[in-house]
């Protein structure tokens, strides 16, 4: 039976991205991929792979209308993968959704911003001259922190999958993370540590040019200064191209450490590892969202990462059934494991959804179609802050936000074993 | 003289196709006929503008490749936002906390440019292009190594950490590193942008036209007969960089004030490869060459954005087309023939200086 439902799911996934190849999309000033409403509603009438992945309780058929929701995020580039994965992961979420409800219809527009904060604010204008009512984005932190300032000034509501810097909705009210902050990232595994690996000699290679990176490095030595843990090797890179790392890994060495910490994008994380094991340097490498992807870059040998456990709230081979429904809708429609960016921003879709679905059951219907980007905005925030108001997601059960924007959930551990993810 | 009145006839030309600009757009913006992309790209155009034709002063009229030209930037971006965020809390008025931060963001990159230009100037060609180069690259590591915060007790600076500044709980963290300035208030105008142009262009044209002008150009065309006729060659050179580097500093401030962020990784060789870029496309030495190239170039990956992943691609192919169409002679006979705007007076000579 599950075979024919995602054999079924995958049609209906390869006749939707066919369409959106062939009809290129029309009255957008230039938009990416256009996942443009009631798709699959003739090719796919009634199959059980359509229940959305949420707790149907959670929605409301209150919720009428069409809305246009925008993503931002590298699609080009070094951070291309992060980009690609929020896209897809959205398209996916959009699709599900599309199918699922009759009367609520999700437009959705994806805009390429090359990990850059001048050409993500453009990406932002150009969503809005499409008409966007809400921002799924930006996908990586110095990008979303300037088109957050933008998003707050004109009141548009914005949903950020995977950009964890606290500068991100720090002082805005229309901000809210489906991830972690990084102060949150950081500190996560300086407890892991100091519970699992008391006696661990640590160090630290991280890439202080950016910063994911050195916001997490920092909580996390702030961290384990609290709990007593000494870091005997700090060492640092200064950009994401930088391709050898034998003077950092000689020094980790030379102290002797057995645990490296890298709070790290996976790109260089995968050179280390490389590097690390031609040194002959083995020691427990911990690693946090960041990382995860390392498994898809293609032309690594993922026996490097045999044994690297990650701190992050999404693992593809969880067992449970939404996530298996969503890993195998992504791997038939994109041929590869989504990463926790693809997670975070499919739950960001849905908690819209939800958000959406709770305010129409809350006050007897809403129709999308014609609010402006600033009604929907403050009607959101209401929903985001009331303390009823929660989601069960890919990326963690009953998630919560506070004012700040901040999200309110656990991260889980994994460990990779035999080339996937396995929860701990 | 003669002479004399075809430079200035070329100088106000290109003052007024700076003035049919800001018109244009300023009108179109109040009517609200322009895109929010459009109108978001703005201020970015008139700063890439300022970098191109600062750059043309060293590359062009000066005849020396420098390959670190956004390290002058960031150096204005960084003391810029500094500066209007010291000036916010004085509660001065915007636009005298705009003109400051591109002045004093001006005097701090020239400042860069004549510690740089001594030990640098002294090489030649490709050996300066290196160096050059290496110094764009230590200016954003230094940047990247500055945390830089304000609280009552005054202003607190670490080389280390955010954390090693100390500073109050009500404190802000102007500078954070490699996170660079976050939460900058956006207050550049695309007014203020237009003028610095013209204030750059002003610049460039007067002193290309004066004495020094002329040393500078002696030197480029042959630095040994230049030499022999007394010119003190490190003096011009230097004054052609460092007036260079100040106006870059000042289109850094632009660039920066108008974002609520900005990371010192920006500015890095990719951003000085872009201005060059600039320059070489439109035509070095050719101010309004370098003015139209950076506005296309700025523009034209937005325009681009229908082809989705293919972008970039068709971004290159359409820079390479312009390469080769500029150097066949008989694209070029084409274009003098369709359009007058591009037209050279001698095509034959490859550094056009009157323009």
């Amino acid at each position: 039976m599950k075979k024919h439902i995602s054999f079924l799911l995958a049609l209906a996934l390869c006749l939707s991205l066919s369409g959106c190849g062939t009809v290129p999309p029309s009255g957008t000033s230039g938009s990416g991929s256009s996942t443009s409403s009631g798709d699959t509603e003739d090719s796919m009438p009634t199959t059980p792979g359509k229940t959305p992945n949420i707790p149907t309780a959670q929605l409301s058929d209150q919720l009428t209308g069409t809305l246009k929701l925008g993503t931002i995020g590298p699609l080009t580039g070094g951070a291309a993968l992060y980009g690609t994965s929020v896209a897809n992961a959205a398209s996916i979420a959009v699709q599900e959704i599309n199918t699922f409800s009759e009367q609520f219809q999700i437009e959705l527009s994806s805009q390429d911003d090359e990990h850059d904060a001048e050409k993500s604010v453009n990406a932002y204008n150009v969503l809005k001259d499409w008409g966007a009512q809400i921002i799924v984005g930006s996908s990586t932190s110095t990008p979303c922190a300037a088109v957050a300032a933008e998003a707050y000034a004109d009141r548009m509501f914005m949903l950020t999958p995977s950009a964890s810097s606290p500068d991100v909705n720090k002082g805005k009210d229309n901000v809210f993370q489906v991830c972690f902050s990084d102060p949150n990232m950081g500190v996560a595994p300086a407890h892991f540590i100091a519970e699992n690996f008391p006696d661990a000699r640590i160090s630290m290679i991280y890439n202080n040019a950016d910063s994911y990176s050195s916001g997490v490095a920092q909580a996390f030595i702030t961290e384990t200064e609290k709990l007593g843990l000494d870091i005997l090797s700090i060492t640092t890179f200064p950009d994401d191209n930088t391709i050898d790392f034998s003077v950092q890994l000689s020094k980790a060495m030379s102290k002797g450490t057995d645990l490296l910490f890298l709070p790290i994008y996976y790109t260089p994380a995968s050179l280390i590892m490389h590097q690390a094991d031609a040194m002959g340097y083995d020691s427990t490498i911990i690693g946090v969202d960041g990382m995860d992807g390392i498994l898809g870059l293609k032309g690594f040998d993922t026996s490097l990462a045999e044994g690297v456990i990650m701190l992050t709230p999404f693992s593809a081979s969880a067992g449970d059934p939404a996530t298996v429904q969503f890993v195998e809708a992504y791997r038939a429609k994109f041929k590869e494991i989504p990463s926790q960016f693809a997670a975070d921003s499919y739950d960001a879709v849905y908690i819209l959804y939800a958000a959406l679905s709770y305010y129409a059951e809350a006050n007897g219907g809403l129709d999308v179609t014609n609010l402006t980007y600033p009604e929907l905005c403050e009607l959101l925030i209401d929903v985001f802050t009331d303390s009823d108001f929660s989601v069960d997601g890919l990326t963690g059960m009953g998630m919560t936000w506070n004012a700040t924007g901040e999200v309110n959930k656990l991260p889980s551990t994994v460990v990779i074993k035999n080339g996937t993810y396995v929860g701990i | 003289m003669k002479k004399i009145n075809a430079h200035s006839l070329n100088g106000f030309v290109n003052y007024g196709l700076v003035l049919v600009f800001f018109a244009v757009f300023q009108t179109l913006s109040s009517m609200g006929m322009l895109s929010n992309s459009f109108s978001g790209q703005l201020i970015p155009i008139c700063a890439y503008i300022v970098m191109a034709l600062s750059l043309n002063l060293v590359v062009g009229i000066s005849g020396e490749l420098s390959l670190g030209h956004a390290g002058f930037m960031s150096v204005g971006a960084f003391t810029g936002v500094i500066v209007s965020t010291l000036l916010q809390h004085a509660a001065a008025p915007t636009p005298f906390r705009l003109g400051l931060a591109m002045v004093i963001g001006a005097i701090f990159a020239g400042l860069a440019g004549v510690m740089i230009g001594i030990p640098v100037l002294r090489l030649q060609g490709d050996y300066l292009a290196i160096v050059t180069l290496a110094f764009g690259e230590i200016i954003r590591n230094v940047l990247n190594c500055i945390y830089l915060g304000l609280d009552s007790t005054g202003l607190h600076f670490s080389m280390r950490s955010a954390a090693a500044m100390g500073l109050e709980e009500d404190g802000i963290t102007i500078v954070n590193g490699p996170m660079g300035a976050v939460g900058v208030e956006k207050i550049s105008t695309f007014l203020a942008g237009c003028l610095l142009i013209v204030v750059v262009l002003f610049v460039i044209q007067n002193m290309v036209n004066s004495r020094s002008g002329r040393a500078i150009s002696a030197i480029r065309d042959n630095r040994i007969a230049a030499e022999a006729c007394g010119l003190n060659i490190t003096k011009y050179k230097m004054m052609a960089f460092v007036t260079s580097a100040a106006m870059a500093g000042a289109a850094g401030a632009l660039y920066a004030l108008n974002f609520s962020t900005v990371i010192p990784k920006k500015f890095d060789f990719n951003t000085s490869i872009l201005i060059l870029v600039f320059v070489v496309l439109g035509g070095i030495g050719n101010l309004r060459g370098s003015m139209l190239a950076a506005a296309v170039l700025t523009v034209l990956p937005e325009l681009l954005r229908g082809f989705e992943d293919f972008r970039m691609l068709v971004y290159a192919v359409v820079l390479i087309l312009v390469m080769v169409i500029g150097n066949n002679t008989q694209a070029k006979a084409l274009l003098h023939r369709c359009s007058g705007l591009f037209r050279k007076s001698h095509p034959k000579e490859g550094l056009d200086c009157e323009q």
